[in-house]
């Protein structure tokens, strides 16, 4: 009952907080927003046993991503920001299209059956860093180095994208 | 015990924020972040059904999707700085320079 309740509270404010993102005018509070949401996703994966994705989750990307979007945020001007039109000329229809596909979802998950409902979720302790270490560095431990290449890759590219131009 | 399907509903919903997000925003900053709201409902999803299966694989599995969200960030910002820089605009329907 409490996990119940407690899922619900993280569950609105996810929703919540999403809608405040794609729609306040100023970036800047839309990323504040963002931050709200993370903290709250990090609370569902909490609930799902999952705590060193929750810690990943802060740490990477509410404390390393978010923190990027601040500064560019800041970076580029926002003093424009306030007359500009936030919405392109299209958004009705978009708004239409996502209203849509949300109920849909919503009316075929209410009415099916998940046979995973009923099935033991995982036992406490059975996902915590000792164990997800074992999986990365043995069955995943290919995709593990391509992550890094491409954690490298995005390292490099971002360098050579922002950098002035000397000789031209 | 949170029965499965209520965190279907819950990232089928994110999901769909984001991409009403960047169908309709003309600020690239906010396409982005519906972008990431868009990986994080993914993500939600992942560690509910490695919860319910007793699997570690969609924990696995988030950690990479966080790593090439790192990536991507990086990378977009970089590339909506230069955007800014030769352009001089953040908005999306503003760059037609390819419109015939």
């Amino acid at each position: 009952m409490i996990n119940k309740a407690i899922f619900i509270y993280f569950a609105a404010v996810i929703l919540l907080s999403a809608v405040l993102v794609i729609t306040r005018k100023n970036p800047i509070h839309s990323v504040l927003f963002m931050l709200l949401l993370f903290f709250h996703i990090a609370g569902v994966f909490v609930v799902l046993n999952a705590e060193f994705l929750a810690a990943v989750q802060l740490i990477v990307y509410a404390g390393a991503i978010l923190i990027l979007y601040l500064f560019v945020v800041m970076l580029l001007n926002v003093e424009t920001e306030s007359k500009a039109s936030r919405a392109n000329r299209y958004w009705p229809w978009a708004a239409g299209f996502g209203l849509l596909v949300a109920a849909e979802i919503a009316l075929l998950v209410a009415r099916g059956t998940f046979p995973l409902d009923t099935a033991q979720p995982m036992r406490l302790g059975a996902s915590g860093v000792k164990e997800l270490g074992i999986v990365l560095y043995t069955r995943y431990l290919v995709p593990f180095e391509i992550a890094s290449i491409i954690l490298l890759v995005g390292l490099v590219g971002a360098v050579m994208l922002a950098k002035k131009r000397s000789s031209e | 015990m949170i029965p499965l399907s209520w965190y279907v509903m819950l990232s089928a919903g994110l999901f769909t924020i984001g991409v009403v997000g960047v169908l309709s925003r003309r600020n690239i900053f906010i396409i982005l972040m519906s972008i990431e709201l868009m990986l994080n409902a993914a993500n939600i999803n992942l560690v509910a059904f490695a919860h319910y299966l007793q699997s570690l694989t969609g924990h696995i599995f988030v950690i990479f999707v966080i790593t090439v969200a790192a990536a991507e960030a990086a990378v977009a910002l970089a590339i909506i700085i230069l955007l800014a820089r030769n352009r001089g605009s953040v908005y999306v329907d503003e760059f037609n320079l390819m419109k015939g």
